[in-house]
Formats: C-alpha cells, structure tokens, sequence
C-alpha cells in the first residue's frame, strides 16, 4: 500500500449483539504513525470497536480497513466475501493486541510467552526467536525475567511481557484495550513508559485508556464515544482541555 | 519483663507457657489403639486367613499372569478413553448440531448404561452380529469374517471398558477445556495462531491441570474395573485367583492374595499422580509443593522437627513452676 493510506479506516461501521446495537455508525481515519486515542464511559463500544479492527468482533455492517484491506472480507465486484481462518490469521498476525487482563499464557515462561507466536504461527526458528524474545524483554525493561512465570510477576511486568509478545510478530498497528485499568496505580507508569517508547519509534498505535494524561501527551488525535457513536474528535490538547460537546464535558469533568 | 524482651542480636528468648492438654484426644487415641490391636491379633491368631497359602501362591505364575493382563487392561482401556474422550470433548463444543448431538448421544448412553451389561454385551456380540466385515457403507465390503474370531474374551474386555470410560474421559476433558479463560483463546487469536494449534498449545495444556486429578481417579478406578472382566472368562488378577480356589477351595487366602496386589497398584498410581499433577501445576501456583523427598530433606537439614522444640517448651514451663 502507498504510504498515504491510512492504517485504519472506518466508515459507517455497525455491530449488534443481538439486539443491542454497541456500535451505531462509526467513521475514523487512523494515519500510519499516529497514536489514536479512544476515550469514553465504559460501555460506550470503544473496546468493540477495537476488537473489530482484527476481527475478534464481526461487524454486521459499514465498511472497515486496514492498511487499504478489507478487515475479514475480500470484494469481488460488489459482492462480500468471507475469508477463510487461513486467510484472517495471517492479517491477526500482523496486528498487535495488548489486552486489560494481560491474557499472558500462564503455563509458559515469559520468554516462552513472547517466543509462542513467531515460532508457532511464522515458523521462525528457535534460536532465532529466542534471541528477539531475549532483546524485547529486555527493551520492556525484564531483562531479568527471562524464566519467569506470569503469576510471579506483578501485573506492570505482566502487561510489558504481553507488549513484548505482541511486538515479537513484528506489527504494523498495536490495538491497545485499557492497558492500565487493571493495574495499580504504582504501576500504570512503567506500563505507560514502555508505550511512550513505543509512540517515540513511530509505532502506530489505537489506544482505549482512561489515562488523559497519557492521551494529552502522547496522543496525535482523540476520540470521544458514547452510545455506540463518535460524540467528538480532535487533538488531544485541544478537546481535552477544551471540549466543544457538553456530554464530552460532563464525562472529562468526572476522569480529570 | 525485661528478660523476655529480644536483645539485639542475641535472638529471641523462647516463651513460656503451659500448653492446653486435650483429654479427650488421649481417649479417641486409646479407643482407636485398641480396635488396632484386636484387628492385628485377629490377623494373627485366625487361622482361617491361611497366611502360608497367600505367600505360597502370592509370586505364583498364574497369578502374576493375570496381573500383567490387569495393567495391560487397565492401559489400553484408558487409552481409548482418553483418546476417543478427547475426540468426543472436541465435538461436543463444536458449533455443528450434529456433530455435538453426537457426542451428546454417545456419553447418554454409555453412562447411561451398567459397564458390566456392557461387557456382557459385548461378549455376546456375535449373536447380534455374526458376520463383521469393512466396506464401503451400504456398498461393497473388502474384508468380512465371523465376529466370534473377532469377539474373544479380550477384546469384549477393551470394547466394553474403553468405550465405556470414553464417555466419562469426555466429560472430564470437557469441563477441563471449559475452565479456561475466554481471554486465553482471544489472546492467542489476536497473534494470528488458528483454532486448532489454540487448542493444542494453549488451551488443552492449561485444561490438563483441571483434567488430571480426575483422570488419576478414572486410572485407579478402571484397575478395579477391570475386575468385572472375570465374568466373561477373562483370566486378569481376579479371575486367575478363582481359577485356583475354585480346584483347591482356598477361597479366603487368594482372595487375600488379590486384594494385596490391588492395593500394591492402586498405591503406585496414586504416587504416580502426585508427580502428574505437579508437572501440570507449572504456573498455576508460585511455588509448586514439595515432593515426599524434598520435604524428609528439609526436615533433616532444619536440625530437627518441631515436636522437639515443644517438648522442650514443656520441660522448661515444669522448672519454673
């Protein structure tokens, strides 16, 4: 793809469990090196709308692209076509995705953790993968945790584990779902640390946080949801400290 | 008071107190001691138990015949099991109704049902079946002969027992699948592994920890189940010790003779499973528990128990008083 497409680009985009309509026409444009942010009350659709992106979620309607490819679908004149398993792993693989809960695979190491993926899904070697978990984790800051279990690392070394993990496939876009809301506040900063580097690198990251003041300082752009749709967009330091929407207002006043 | 306080580097000064006492654990034990003896002294004395014909025949050919062919039992029927439980586990949680109403019909009726009927059945299978051949369904068939050539004692033995504990070994490995976290297949998807290389590296490994104990009990059971096999003429542990009290009416001793190898095997794979489990707990805990081995050595390298400590305790409250 040229270097204008953006990396994601929603138009329209709509998903319902069951009745319930989470996403009620969504149109964003995330451009390649940006940190996007999406901000909102919990229940807003934001983490669904993230989890469309690589199509853990299915959405039932709207257009939604990546890197100028359909997510889940392939066009054939004007006809949808579902891709098969083969086909949406080998676009998953090349999306990175750091969840609330860490999700680490607690019967592996944490170098066994980062190492699963490009041997298992790229059938890189072992050596090799080895050496790049060794370098990640070490980039993450547990360069002494190679041998260590999840559950006897606290959940800041837990969730930088799982950035490594992410980062071992060598993504174009990192999907980041409230990364520090199941941490103590101690601990949000090393986590933030490693996404700030990560920012830095020109990784093109979709955040969903609570942290507006990561939002203000790292973000490129911001987004506001609630109820399913986009209630305002912006830079970062603009909408943040001057909000245009009251419902925008009203939500920052009760997080800030 | 001065004296109990902890001067700085000399290390504490052991309290002193007059520990509770507990008469009634001191009655409980004599109740229990007494029961011992006369059980022992009963062991002893009756000699209905004909203890020279246990050891005469506890090594003897026939017997350690039939207890090879109890282990051998015992393994190839929990390998269907575990096998075809997996299969049937897998299936179950498939989306496609009729392949999970498979499953679901499968274990229905093999639980549903007496495993000893089943080996009955089985054992008399060429009565409903005389003639097994394979083929293409409702077509040709390439090879065919009687099902009584097919159908001997042993293979009713592991038809019956292994497709019998399928339906159980299902269950089990399906709650075990079920225990765990969504977030863990959400997780290896997100790094583009597909559904089935999820269920081997990720999901089935974590779900063992949940599988094994369970599959430990199903082990130590089926050696006992195998037993049943002595109905249709199967000549395992049980059977081979009736075979020789049935000519020489010793009918105590070999039964004796039986249940002490029972008790030998089912201890080894009880041991057995402790390893198992400790294998599979990797993760789940922070420090794994220690072996038998590892805790004697422990004790030894402390300088001793505690019951020391305490009798020392003892001594020293009676000086003072």
């Amino acid at each position: 793809m040229t270097a204008d497409t953006p990396m994601v680009k929603a138009e329209d985009v709509r998903k319902s469990f069951g009745l319930v309509e989470v996403l009620r026409g969504i149109d964003l444009q995330v451009e390649r090196g940006e940190v996007f942010c999406l901000i909102g009350p919990s229940g807003s659709g934001k983490s669904t709308f993230l989890r469309c992106i690589n199509h853990l979620e299915k959405i039932n309607g709207g257009r939604l692209s990546v890197d100028g490819e359909l997510v889940g679908y392939r066009q054939k004149g004007d006809r949808l076509y579902e891709l098969r398993e083969k086909e949406v792993c080998a676009k998953r693989a090349e999306i990175g995705m750091v969840f609330q809960h860490f999700n680490l695979f607690p019967h592996k190491t944490a170098l066994a953790n980062v190492m699963e993926a490009p041997i298992q899904v790229k059938g890189e070697n072992k050596a090799d993968a080895a050496d790049r978990g060794r370098r990640l984790l070490e980039q993450v800051g547990l360069g002494d945790k190679f041998d260590a279990y999840p559950r006897q690392l606290s959940g800041g070394q837990q969730q930088r584990v799982a950035i490594a993990r992410a980062l071992a496939m060598e993504p174009k876009l990192m999907l980041f779902d409230e990364p520090t809301s199941a941490l103590d506040p101690e601990l949000v900063g090393e986590v933030l640390d490693v996404m700030r580097g990560l920012a830095r690198a020109g990784m093109t990251m979709v955040v969903v946080t609570h942290e507006m003041g990561f939002a203000r300082e790292v973000g490129d752009a911001v987004v506001f949801m609630d109820g399913g749709v986009i209630i305002e967009s912006g830079k970062p330091r603009e909408m943040l400290t001057d909000p245009q929407h009251e419902r925008t207002r009203s939500f920052l006043s009760k997080v800030l | 008071m001065a004296d109990t306080r902890t001067a700085p580097g000399t290390g504490t000064v052991p309290l002193k107190a007059v520990p509770v006492r507990y008469p009634g654990r001191w009655v409980a034990a004599a109740v229990v001691l007494v029961l011992v003896a006369m059980l022992v002294s009963g062991l002893v004395t009756n000699d209905n138990y004909q203890w020279a014909v246990v050891r005469e025949y506890f090594f003897s050919e026939p017997i350690l015949r039939g207890l090879v062919l109890t282990l051998e039992l015992t393994v190839i029927a929990m390998a269907i099991g575990i096998v075809l439980g997996v299969i049937l586990a897998v299936m179950r949680l498939s989306p496609n109704p009729i392949v999970s109403g498979a499953a679901w019909t499968y274990v229905w009726f093999f639980r549903g049902t007496p495993v000893l009927v089943q080996l009955l059945v089985w054992f008399n299978l060429a009565a409903l079946y005389p003639v097994i051949s394979l083929g293409v369904p409702f077509g040709p068939s390439f090879v065919s002969g009687s099902a009584n050539n097919f159908i001997t004692p042993l293979a009713a033995a592991i038809l019956g027992l292994g497709l019998n504990e399928a339906a159980y070994m299902a269950e089990i490995i399906r709650a075990g699948i079920l225990s765990v976290d969504q977030g863990q297949t959400e997780a290896a998807q997100a790094l583009g592994m597909n559904r089935l290389r999820t269920m081997r590296r990720i999901v089935l490994p974590q779900a063992m920890r949940v599988v094994v104990p369970p599959t430990g009990n199903e082990t130590i059971s089926m050696l006992k189940t195998t037993s049943l096999a002595s109905v249709i003429a199967l000549a395992e542990l049980l059977y081979s010790a009736q075979i020789i009290y049935g000519r020489t009416f010793q009918t105590i001793p070999l039964l004796i003779v039986a249940v002490i190898w029972y008790l030998i095997l089912t201890s080894v794979l009880s041991a057995g499973q402790f390893y198992v489990e400790r294998y599979f707990a990797r993760g789940a805990v922070r420090t794994l528990p220690p072996t038998p081995l590892q805790r004697l050595r422990r004790q030894f390298s402390r300088g001793g128990p505690g019951p020391h400590d305490t009798a020392a305790l003892l001594a020293s409250s009676k000086d003072t008083r």
